[in-house]
């Protein structure tokens, strides 16, 4: 095999990548790269690099800190939406992007996600829903499915005790006002996470209202799963409980 | 557009309107707030101010979304500002903790309630602890104590100064007597008393292509080594205390020949005054200190005239919040301290004067 032939098999990394930070910090199979990946290259197709504030939030996703070649906070736990809310208020020809888990975004930042559709915040938030609390060690979360095993739930996720998994998407399309973009993405679909992403934030650039993708993530270090296994849960179980697709804006009919 | 406050002007009205009259003269971009007592009629006035001169309000879903917007208002480069009181103060910690790690020029306005809890709306001076130290951090804020309607004018104008020049967070403790009375004021535009508004700058968004033309700015408040943390609070620490001399506030009164020396701050230094003169008249050599800053404390300024008296009195509206502040600044003054606590209530001059006699009696 010749040289450049190699090279050539490498992956082009997203122009808007900072690659002096490469190779990103996450685990072996997660599914965050390739979420920010898209984000990456929808950033590069917009051309919005210089207008482009990403706010992480606390968790695996504030590991995406440095990812990008753009301007950007860390926040708290829970707080990367009013961080970008704010900003946005201040500076509306800013693009904010709000990073967070599902913890992040449904347990202790849920009343600002709540609030910020209500109020149809015109920024975006994404959110990667790996069904566990990853950073800290694999904590039952509110997206875990029933009967999930994790650190918090050892005996599995008990519907009567702990409830049923957090509908993101639905509930956002529920109570956002017109103009919102909700959809769930998965990073098993890739073009079609993609192009979701892609509508969130030109959801936003047009000013249109709030816009949010739920991207179904992989987590194999915290699922103890080996890759086969890691694409059957994400594949056909979280699959079965999330169902994937545009829930306002985009294509679906409002 | 027109100012806010073209000349100066002699007005009666309550603290929460001087407060939002002030934030308009200081050019304030952007309020962030969130409904408590007795901090409401900042907003009530704000909002109807506000679009007068073409500035904006946000309310938000809670005291963690008012403290952490005003920390991405102040982020895009605006002058903003929120206000709270009590409970929603304890809430707001989260964001002013994340202000004093990352040096965010965040101003606040603290119209403090009884405590502990839910308690009263209506006055205390419980809140200085939680202005100075809250949250898990060293207390790298400026706290500024105001005791009339004048300076709560004066200090909120001020504070966007203090917070733009130093990037550190400021508060600016008022309290529900203040908040709520109305007295008179003097309102006038800083301009034309020669005090300039330091301009904003933005901390994110900057001109130019991150990884073109410069750096992308990524701001940090997460580490992961204790070598790698320590330096970050060595350097913020070395900050802060490269700015007290220039922020440390006080005011003295009667204090030069005193022999009982009262320290009050906030409101509490009208009756403290008061009760010097009266004493005063009876012959008794008191005298009053005020740390206008409870944080940093004019330590410097109080260890002097803490040694000289006979003895000190704190008055305070709380349990030693302050007292504790001021026996570690004065620290190796040997002048014996006594104590007049009232948790959540008003402190009278008789009080204060009956206290003081009793000490000048050797009671």
């Amino acid at each position: 095999m010749s040289e450049s032939k190699v090279v050539k098999a490498v992956p082009k990394m997203p122009q808007s990548w900072r690659q002096e930070t490469k190779a990103h910090k996450f685990c072996p199979g997660c599914g965050h790269g390739m979420i920010l990946k898209a984000l990456g290259e929808v950033v590069d197709e917009l051309g919005i690099q210089d207008r482009l504030v990403f706010v992480c939030d606390i968790g695996c996703s504030l590991l995406a800190w440095d990812l990008f070649n753009a301007d950007g906070v860390q926040t708290h736990h829970g707080r990367a939406t009013p961080v970008a809310t704010g900003l946005k208020r201040a500076n509306p020809d800013l693009i904010c992007i709000a990073y967070m888990g599902d913890g992040g975004g449904y347990a202790i930042g849920a009343q600002h996600l709540v609030n910020a559709c209500v109020r149809n915040e015109r920024i975006t938030v994404l959110l990667a829903n790996n069904t566990n609390y990853a950073m800290t060690g694999g904590q039952m979360a509110p997206t875990s499915l029933i009967g999930q095993k994790t650190e918090t739930s050892p005996y599995g996720r008990d519907l009567a005790k702990q409830g049923s998994p957090m509908k993101g998407p639905e509930m956002v399309a529920a109570i956002t006002g017109p103009g919102a973009y909700s959809a769930r993405a998965t990073v098993a679909k890739y073009k079609q996470m993609k192009s979701y992403i892609k509508k969130a934030v030109l959801n936003q650039m047009e000013g249109r209202g709030f816009s949010f993708v739920e991207c179904l993530s992989a987590c194999p270090t915290n699922w103890k799963t080996n890759a086969k296994q890691t694409w059957a849960f994400l594949e056909e179980q979280m699959g079965a409980e999330f169902p994937v697709g545009e829930k306002k804006g985009g294509d679906c009919n409002e | 557009m027109k100012k806010p406050i073209e000349k100066e002007t002699r007005a009666y009205m309550t603290g929460n309107e001087v407060v939002a009259w002030a934030a308009l003269a200081a050019q304030a971009d952007i309020m962030y707030g969130y409904p408590i007592t007795p901090q409401n009629e900042i907003m009530h006035y704000w909002t109807r101010l506000a679009p007068q001169f073409e500035r904006e309000f946000l309310q938000t879903e809670d005291e963690a979304s008012a403290g952490f917007t005003t920390l991405g208002g102040v982020m895009a480069g605006r002058r903003s500002f929120t206000g709270t009181s009590g409970p929603g103060h304890m809430i707001m910690q989260e964001a002013m903790c994340m202000a004093e790690m990352m040096r965010l020029p965040l101003v606040s306005i603290i119209q403090q309630r009884g405590g502990p809890s839910t308690a009263t709306v209506i006055y205390s001076q419980q809140e200085s602890t939680l202005a100075c130290y809250g949250g898990n951090g060293e207390g790298f804020r400026v706290v500024y104590s105001t005791c009339n309607h004048q300076e709560l004018f004066d200090y909120t104008i001020k504070a966007f100064n203090t917070a733009w020049k130093h990037f550190f967070p400021v508060f600016v403790l008022g309290d529900g007597y203040q908040a709520k009375m109305r007295e008179p004021v003097t309102l006038y535009d800083p301009e034309a008393r020669g005090v300039q508004m330091i301009p904003t700058k933005p901390l994110l968004g900057l001109p130019g292509t991150p990884g073109v033309d410069r750096d992308p700015a990524q701001l940090r408040n997460t580490y992961n080594t204790e070598e790698e943390l320590f330096a970050v609070v060595e350097d913020l620490r070395k900050a802060y205390e490269e700015i007290v001399p220039q922020v440390a506030e006080y005011q003295t009164y009667d204090c030069d020949d005193c022999e009982y020396l009262i320290i009050a701050h906030g409101v509490v230094t009208r009756t403290a005054q008061e009760a010097v003169k009266n004493l005063r008249a009876k012959g008794i050599k008191a005298g009053h200190f005020r740390p206008v800053t409870l944080r940093p404390l004019a330590a410097d300024a109080l260890l002097p005239i803490a040694c000289r008296a006979k003895k000190i009195l704190v008055a305070e509206s709380a349990l030693g919040q302050v007292k504790r502040m001021i026996t570690d600044g004065i620290y190796g003054c040997t002048t014996p301290i006594e104590t007049l606590y009232k948790p959540g209530e008003g402190i009278y001059t008789e009080e204060i004067e009956a206290k003081v006699l009793a000490m000048a009696k050797g009671e």
